[in-house]
């Protein structure tokens, strides 16, 4: 019936979107990762925008530098601040989207509208939410002054974005130490859970890996590999790693705006739950909050799965949102995707800010490659 | 005894109104920034400072409006002509891509797909040292042309994915019966799939509008002076030391005036579109 024809006008016509697809972001991608082991950008003798720029190979020296390098601990800084910048934009958009899709589950009056003002955020530009919370947290205005001015309180004493303290300090040298103990645990989940479904030989290999890792702690393996780091000389240059007060502002500002996102999730996996099941939990003598115990929330954990890893990586690439409420230059609240713009855009350190993309695109991809295998699996 | 509630009753009452109390604060959480906003934007220049952050305007002074509008000048047209261009493109690009992707078998297309889709999630800043090389070597650096095969290119995936998710649920027998009668692939697409597609067309059309209109990344870092989108105005408006607060503030309301209008008028769409953005449809 369909023709042969008509199947190769069918490929024809996708053809220029894979070419494009296939050049604009495989190619480059492969050009960023060549790029990122070149002196692009930081041999003297290469004027970095001239026509005929030459670079050399360098290896994987760029990604020495920005791992290890004294002056450049902008990038350790940055991936301080994602670290925590993601866990609590990412838990503070997923409890407030909750409470507010629960809220709205039950038969309000007004729900759309209540619904329309929760996600309007949503169609605002990061750069228009930046500026317009830049205003909000004023160090001695906006905010700060509001329990002054309505209840004659003391007003706020925190410098927000222009914060300086830090919070949940920790020695960068320790980081290799924490993933151990990381590692170690969520491996011991596995085997205490393979070992209760009787699957020996799997939780056989976790405690091997288990006493691996715990001799490599013992023998003090990663201070010999990475200790160079922390002498004192080192520290006093290094500013603290640590969540960076200065992020809080920058996260609430954020979860204002996608918290939203998560809230319709959550009502259209609530509108997803068939009635039956919860009529049947009411006749069982469940109560109300029983129900939402029981029944809702364990039917939306893949959506507060997908809602974390979507969040997950809008967070990882948070750029706009910095640049409009901090300034690019804010040292204390740099994140990989601003440094990628002031390294290459400013500083004409091409090479160096493709090794911290292709960090960044390293991140994102542990994460969305799974999730993007198991969605399209499920469907097939 | 009408009037007497029962034990049960009361529970229920309060509960319902700790409910509705709950849900006004947060109404009034989440547009406190628009209450300043406007206010702030409406004052007089001279009447601005920190003390009297929250208060209302003593008289309402519009200037600030034709100011931003003459400091924004060319890049509100530079935003329009590069959201339409790019909108336009990305979404009949889209729509073919949905209809092969759903109603054809092209060969390898179990990989082909997932392999678009990851385009969508990727940071931009890992393309866009290789992307600013490759536009220098084309010519197209700096300029609208340039900003509109941007976001035309990075458009595909999502416009393509909202496509064939629409497409999946027109059921083949209607393709079948259309190709019997002797429609061949354009045949098909045009009396078959594209005058179903309207609602897939409005989800598309107004995703990419928000989302180009509100881009950052390439915008500062793909144009010159005379290309730059709105976005970047707004950026620098607000961007400097001591600045006046009405401009920024009024900047920021006529830059998120068109989504903001799109968002009201046609919220279901846009909510359909946000969630796509989460694979499924």
């Amino acid at each position: 019936m369909r023709s042969r024809k008509d199947r190769v006008i069918a490929f024809l016509m996708v053809l220029p979107s894979l070419v494009a697809i296939y050049i604009f972001v495989y190619g480059f991608i492969g050009q960023a990762i060549q790029t990122s082991t070149s002196d692009w950008g930081s041999n003297p003798a290469q004027p970095p925008l001239a026509v005929n720029v030459v670079k050399s190979y360098v290896g994987l020296q760029n990604y020495e530098n920005i791992m290890t390098d004294m002056l450049e601990f902008s990038f350790r800084n940055s991936l301080a601040n994602t670290f925590f910048f993601t866990i609590f934009f990412v838990v503070g958009c997923l409890v407030v989207g909750l409470v507010l899709a629960l809220l709205l589950d039950q038969n309000v009056v007004g729900e759309g509208i209540f619904r329309t003002i929760f996600l309007f955020p949503m169609a605002l530009s990061f750069v228009v939410t930046g500026t317009i919370w830049r205003w909000m947290l004023q160090p001695n205005g906006g905010i700060n002054i509001l329990p002054q001015q309505l209840f004659g309180l003391d007003p706020i004493d925190f410098g927000w974005v222009n914060s300086r303290d830090v919070l949940f300090p920790f020695e960068w040298g320790q980081v290799p130490t924490y993933l151990t103990y990381f590692g170690i645990a969520i491996i011991a989940i596995m085997v205490v859970n393979f070992a209760m479904k009787g699957r020996w030989r799997a939780s056989q290999y976790g405690v091997i890996a288990i006493v691996i890792m715990g001799l490599v702690l013992m023998a003090g393996l990663w201070d010999k590999i990475w200790l160079p780091l922390d002498e004192a000389a080192t520290e006093a240059i290094i500013a603290p790693k640590g969540f960076n007060a200065a992020l809080i502002g920058i996260i609430i500002a954020a979860v204002w705006q996608m918290s939203g996102y998560t809230m319709a999730m959550f009502i259209a996996g609530i509108r997803g739950i068939p009635e039956e099941l919860r009529e049947a939990a009411r006749v069982d003598g469940c109560s109300e909050i029983g129900i939402y115990w029981r029944i809702v929330l364990p039917q939306l954990n893949p959506i507060i799965l997908s809602a974390m890893i979507i969040l997950g990586h809008i967070s990882l690439k948070i750029f706009d949102l910095v640049f409009a409420m901090a300034g690019p230059d804010n040292a204390q609240t740099v994140v990989p995707g601003l440094l990628v713009y002031i390294e290459g855009f400013r500083e004409n350190s091409f090479a160096r800010a493709s090794a911290i993309a292709v960090i960044m695109l390293f991140f994102v991809s542990v994460i969305i490659v799974p999730y993007l295998w198991s969605q399209l699996r499920e469907e097939v | 005894m009408a009037n007497v509630m029962t034990a049960n009753e009361m529970r229920r009452y309060t509960i319902r109104v700790a409910i509705y109390v709950v849900l006004g604060l947060c109404t009034i959480i989440f547009l406190t920034p628009v209450y300043l906003v406007i206010v702030t934007a409406l004052k007089d220049p001279a009447t601005i400072n920190l003390a009297s952050t929250w208060s209302l305007p003593e008289s309402l002074y519009f200037e600030s409006f034709n100011e931003v509008m003459v400091e924004f000048g060319p890049r509100i047209q530079n935003s329009v002509a590069l959201v339409i261009a790019a909108t336009a493109w990305s979404s009949i690009a889209g729509s073919l891509n949905g209809y092969v992707f759903s109603k054809w078998r092209i060969p390898g297309e179990k990989i082909l797909f997932p392999l678009m889709l990851f385009g969508m999630f990727i940071p931009y800043q890992a393309i866009l040292i290789p992307l600013f090389e490759f536009m220098r070597n084309v010519n197209l650096y700096g300029g609208i042309p340039g900003l509109i095969l941007i976001h035309t290119v990075y458009g595909l995936p999502i416009t393509t994915l909202i496509f064939r998710n629409f497409y999946v649920d027109i059921p083949d027998e209607m393709l079948e019966a259309a190709s019997i009668d002797g429609a061949d692939f354009w045949g098909l697409y045009r009396h078959v799939v594209f005058p179903l597609s309207i609602p897939g067309f409005v989800v598309v059309v107004i995703w990419q509008f928000t989302q180009i209109w509100n881009e950052f990344l390439f915008a500062v870092t793909m144009t010159n002076t005379d290309s730059q989108p709105i976005t970047v105005g707004l950026a620098q408006l607000a961007g400097g030391e001591a600045v006046k607060w009405n401009l920024p503030m009024a900047g920021a309301i006529v830059a998120a005036l068109p989504p903001l209008i799109i968002y009201i008028v046609l919220g279901r769409y846009f909510i359909r579109g946000l969630l796509a953005g989460s694979i499924k449809g």
